[in-house]
């Protein structure tokens, strides 16, 4: 007799588990990547401790406070690991609203997710978004904070600069002024001449004015 | 010669003796830096990967020998003989040829305004790279926070995302300004403020920049080839794009781009070359100067385009690896099998095993075709290589914000020190015309100089400015800096004469020049740039003048859509090509005019002077 009653009981839950049933979500689990060497077989036991999640989080919702781990079903594992789940009422006769599951499910999802050390990518329930984080507004972006101290550097070092400037030329107006003028008269004599300076720096000696030679030529001979 | 009047040849015009530089070293590093540009980086590698890989050194080497040195040579030296700057040179060498120098500071003038927008993105870029993670990682959540991502970058990719909308806000057409993005105004301003900390007095303050600006881009670059050869698959990469394809040598293109290539990446003609050489004490071996310089700049391309394969090697592995990864997923998932139970390598014989025993199965999954040499034929230059597929490569790998900041502060430092030459052949002729009084400091006229260029570079800060930047890039330069040195070289091998300036090298360097010299001066390279001007010009003619938009209302965006200029842009286009160029025959209309004038004023005057024998 109860060897038949637990059949019944099976053979109900099978029914209400299946793929594509109503209000059943397919659980997909990648450990090996997540934890690489440290990953852990999936086996009954981490079942169990998923169906305890699942009945956690459902006891956190109003008027489902008696949801026991019996009342989460699992079915069709595969290699994957993948596996789909429903959740029955205390009736075990129909399963609980698909609505409910999923406001349930990412509420604690955080919680679920750490008892198995995966994360959203690697913990799926498709047809369950993952709640995205709220995006960081800071008050003031980094890039205008270092912009800031580049452009007071710059502005300190042109303010710098010019002020410099301007006192080496007020102490240059003071000093002497006359040796730069005859360098001046000789390099105005190079270029005026014929436009290259390179030609008198020959030291085959400058060109003779005949109109000098001859007036030393009237005065030498005394 | 005779002075046909004008300002006053010693000099700075200004009573001052001229400056001169520190020492050798800097007036060295100053020419590298300006011939080492932001085109080393993102233009010689995609034209290495383009033409052929290898292959395309044998046509970009002979442009360098027959074109880029001689010209560079004649820049070097005539600046250095005449010391003065590019209107001073050539209204020296014939007054009819003071066009040139004008030219020549109209283009410098026009090229800084755009090239100091690129940097003023890299500085932006730079900026944001403070920050783990990097802000091109993820895309934004959407306004309305229904828990989806923005629509517009997931179509797209992150990166792109941030480029066309969180940095430039890029409108769908050209003919749509959109309002100025405040932060790439805010940026344009600290670039200008940059540049012009380094050349408010002139040489002084750039040759003590210079050290950092261009020694830094080296350390940089030899970093990123020890950490790019060190990325797995970056040797696979460099392997594929430096194959030599010497088939594709057949293309006249490839002669034509590696000619133009050389051009500008010596940036000849800009009379920035001019400018520097004559801070140059006269006796000065500036034909070693040109050979050396030239010689590195080509080296830095190829030792730049080795460190980026490696990384663009590294990207194309890494994302035909998710490729297949991707693929591996669907796999696993439709047909239950244990997690990680296949590996990369196994994907092939476990899709043919599968297929062959359930083929309706796989048939209905959207598998992926990964292709290794797929994602290695993607090639992309300038602003595509640096903002989007450089900024991806980087995040994937590990301490990425390090490896962002040193990246776009090389860039940074490497735009600089080309805008210092941009400048100093603005800055160095006006001083030498004397445009300001003796009274009135160097610094004003560098600040004037500097604000002029900002407020005219504002209208890139719109949100069309990338398309008006492409404009400026394509045609404000090339064909006008064709012309220049054209008339340069020319100017100096026939009006100037040969003989008189084989008299001054040999004065300068201490030897004449040889034959390589002259037979390149007299008959090569002016053929060569008259062949370049017409190729250039039969291409121009021959493509539609067209944009590529970046649209997300477009059916198959991302891909971005093809749109011609509207009329007013093309004829703007047309303007560009050719306005800087008209100096040429202007200043020479002009000239002749005067003389002529000039020579019915002594006809005039009558015969009584003449006798006396004292010509005016």
């Amino acid at each position: 007799m109860l060897c038949l009653l637990f059949f019944l009981v099976t053979a109900v839950g099978a029914e209400l588990c299946q793929p594509d049933a109503e209000n059943a979500f397919k659980v997909r689990l990648s450990i090996r990547t997540a934890l690489g060497d440290k990953a852990y077989a999936w086996d009954t036991n981490e079942e169990y401790l998923f169906k305890a999640m699942v009945a956690f989080s459902m006891r956190k919702v109003p008027n489902r406070e008696t949801t026991e781990i019996s009342h989460v079903l699992l079915c069709n594992v595969t290699q994957r690991v993948s596996f789909w789940f429903v959740v029955t009422d205390p009736s075990k006769n129909h399963t609980l609203p698909a609505v409910e599951i999923q406001s349930a499910i990412r509420m604690n999802r955080n919680r679920i997710n750490s008892a198995f050390f995966l994360n959203d990518q690697t913990l799926e329930f498709l047809k369950i978004p993952s709640t995205l984080a709220p995006p960081t507004d800071p008050t003031m972006p980094i890039w205008m904070i270092i912009f800031s101290v580049i452009f007071c550097i710059v502005i300190v070092a042109v303010m710098l600069l010019i002020f410099s400037g301007i006192r080496q030329r007020r102490r240059k107006s003071k000093g002497p002024s006359e040796v730069d003028d005859t360098e001046d008269k000789c390099e105005n004599m190079i270029t005026i001449e014929n436009g290259i300076p390179c030609d008198p720096l020959d030291t085959k000696g400058g060109h003779i004015n005949d109109v000098f030679m001859t007036e030393d030529e009237r005065l030498t001979p005394l | 010669m005779a002075w046909a009047g004008g300002a006053e040849p010693h000099g700075d015009g200004r009573g001052d003796k001229r400056p001169a530089w520190d020492n050798k070293g800097q007036y060295l590093l100053s020419c590298l830096g300006f011939a080492v540009g932001l085109g080393n980086i993102w233009r010689f590698p995609y034209l290495c990967q383009t033409h052929g890989g290898g292959a395309f050194l044998i046509p970009y080497l002979i442009a360098l020998v027959l074109e880029g040195i001689p010209v560079f040579y004649i820049e070097l030296a005539i600046g250095q003989c005449l010391r003065r700057g590019s209107i001073g040179v050539w209204t020296a060498v014939s007054p009819y040829l003071g066009g040139v120098g004008l030219g020549c500071l109209t283009v410098s003038f026009l090229v800084s305004l755009y090239y100091n927008t690129v940097l003023s993105w890299v500085l932006w870029y730079l900026l944001n790279s403070f920050q783990d993670p990097l802000p091109w990682s993820s895309c934004p959540l959407d306004i309305n926070r229904t828990g989806a991502f923005e629509a517009e970058c997931q179509a797209s990719s992150t990166v792109s995302y941030f480029w066309y909308r969180q940095t430039l806000n890029i409108t769908a057409d050209i003919s749509d300004n959109g309002s100025i993005q405040w932060r790439l105004l805010a940026c344009l301003a600290a670039s200008w403020a940059v540049v012009y900390l380094c050349v408010i007095r002139g040489i002084e303050t750039t040759g003590k920049a210079i050290y950092f600006t261009a020694l830094f881009p080296y350390l940089v670059l030899t970093i990123f080839l020890i950490r790019g050869l060190t990325l797995p698959g970056a040797v696979r990469g460099l392997i594929y794009l430096f194959t030599p394809n010497v088939q594709t040598l057949r293309n006249p293109r490839v002669w034509l781009d590696a000619a133009t290539q050389i051009f500008f990446s010596l940036s000849l003609a800009f009379g920035g070359h001019i400018a520097f050489a004559s801070y140059n004490p006269p006796r000065n071996n500036c034909e070693k100067d040109a050979v050396t310089v030239a010689l590195v700049n080509s080296l830095t391309s190829l030792y730049a385009s080795i460190a980026v394969f490696s990384v663009l090697g590294f990207k194309a592995a890494n994302d035909h690896g998710r490729c297949l990864d991707r693929n591996l997923l669907r796999l696993l998932n439709a047909f239950d099998l244990p997690d990680q139970s296949i590996s990369r390598d196994d994907y092939a014989a476990v899709l043919a095993h599968l297929n062959a025993t359930q083929p309706e199965s796989v048939a209905r999954l959207p598998l992926e075709v990964c292709q290794l040499e797929d994602f290695l034929d993607k090639s992309a230059s300038g602003t595509g290589l640096a903002f989007v597929v450089f900024t991806e490569a980087v995040l994937h790998m590990p301490g990425a914000p390090g490896w962002a900041v040193l990246f776009f502060g090389m860039l940074f430092t490497l735009g600089l020190s080309s805008m210092f030459g941009n400048l100093e052949g603005i800055i160095t002729p006006l001083l030498d015309l004397g445009v300001l009084r003796r009274s009135v400091p160097k610094e004003v006229l560098t600040g004037l100089v500097c604000l002029l260029c900002f407020l005219s570079a504002t209208c890139f800060a719109l949100q069309s400015g990338s398309y008006w930047l492409q404009v400026f890039d394509s045609y404000a330069a090339p064909l006008n800096l064709i012309i220049f040195a054209f008339f340069e070289v020319v100017g100096i091998a026939y009006v100037y004469g040969m003989p008189r300036f084989s008299d001054d090298i040999a004065c300068m360097t201490g030897r004449r020049p040889g034959l390589y010299w002259r037979v390149t001066w007299k008959v090569v390279s002016p053929l060569l740039l008259l062949t370049i001007f017409v190729a250039y010009i039969a291409v121009l003619a021959w493509t539609p003048l067209s944009y590529r938009a970046w649209d997300p209302q477009y059916a198959w965006f991302p891909s971005r859509q093809e749109k011609s200029y509207p009329g007013w842009v093309q004829a703007t286009c047309v303007l560009l090509c050719f306005l800087p160029a008209l100096w040429v025959p202007a200043v020479a209309l002009v000239q002749q005019l005067a003389k002529r004038r000039q020579k019915q004023d002594t006809w005039q005057d009558g015969c009584p002077k003449l006798q006396e024998g004292g010509a005016s």
